[in-house]
């Protein structure tokens, strides 16, 4: 049943099969730091990383949300779902990180759609990864709370 | 991007959690952020809306001109946090609301400052809890911006 804002309410509660695994190179966590101002060398040299007790370098506190997003297409770019991206606005964005990423990992995320919310015609979707190793082990909570904007 | 700490400071030691207390500020610090550095967050996360590099794109859904990505906004103001703790895996959770946009006009670009200070602290777990206020052009573009930080 779909709500003035366009979006069907009832995918509220529903979560999506893992994704496949995403493996974080060192590579990449070198771009992502540098794009984001990230000057610690734990972000670039396995050495520095490892005397602070990582694996191998780590990731800037905010680079989970590229593995969130992946998730979040099954749900936000679902034609049933009826969210309208270009009405689209962040609301609010969180991290709990069960151990910090590093380079090496290979993550699956399971995304939960945990509120769908609407108030005069402008709603609230509130998603949550889950993201893991391969193995299960919990890596980061990602919850992104995006706000739809109504149409006209 | 560029930043400089605003008591002209570059490199600060580690605090530790016994030292750590409730009122204590971070370095405050104003970045400086261009279309460019927009683009390559774009390209480095994955987030290729419009809204964040094209002006007549920007303008044609409402916004006053092209804004930052609120991700984006986010991962600067979380780095004064990772840069004080002295580990950026330290920072064990991190959260924001998205409460106004960063606008980047093409010529002047647009200025960040990241104020922040310690809120309280949790013997159980070392860890304390800073909070954060970010302004660009007097507005205030993070609300509830709060990050825990796990203390040697």
């Amino acid at each position: 049943m779909s709500a003035p804002s366009g979006i069907d309410a009832s995918f509220a509660g529903r979560t999506y099969p893992a994704t496949r695994p995403y493996e974080v190179g060192r590579e990449e966590l070198r771009e992502f730091a540098a794009a984001v101002g990230a000057t610690h060398p734990a972000h670039t040299d396995p050495v520095v990383a490892r005397a602070l007790g990582h694996a191998d370098v780590v990731a800037p506190p905010t680079y989970a949300v590229k593995v969130a997003q992946l998730a979040d297409r099954q749900f936000v770019t679902d034609p049933a779902a009826g969210i309208d991206y270009s009405r689209v606005v962040h609301g609010e964005q969180s991290f709990t990180h069960h151990r910090p990423v590093v380079a090496g990992d290979r993550l699956v995320s399971v995304l939960h759609v945990d509120a769908v919310r609407e108030v005069r015609g402008t709603a609230m979707v509130t998603t949550r990864n889950e993201i893991t190793t391969e193995d299960g082990e919990p890596v980061t909570t990602v919850v992104s709370m995006l706000v739809v904007r109504p149409a006209g | 991007m560029s930043s400089t700490a605003d008591d002209g400071t570059t490199v600060a030691p580690r605090p530790t959690f016994e030292a750590a207390a409730v009122g204590d500020a971070l370095p405050p610090r104003t970045l400086h952020v261009t279309r460019a550095d927009l683009v390559r967050y774009a390209g480095v996360s994955g987030d290729r809306n419009p809204i964040h590099w094209d002006e007549r794109f920007a303008r044609s859904v409402g916004l006053p001109d092209v804004i930052a990505h609120g991700m984006y906004t986010m991962a600067l103001a979380g780095q004064v946090v990772a840069d004080w703790a002295g580990d950026p895996g330290a920072v064990v959770e991190y959260g924001t609301r998205f409460t106004n946009p960063v606008v980047v006009d093409h010529e002047r670009g647009a200025d960040v400052l990241v104020e922040g200070a310690v809120a309280a602290r949790d013997e159980d777990t070392r860890t304390v809890r800073v909070e954060l206020v970010v302004t660009s052009a007097g507005a205030k573009v993070l609300g509830r911006a709060r990050a825990v930080v796990r203390l040697p």
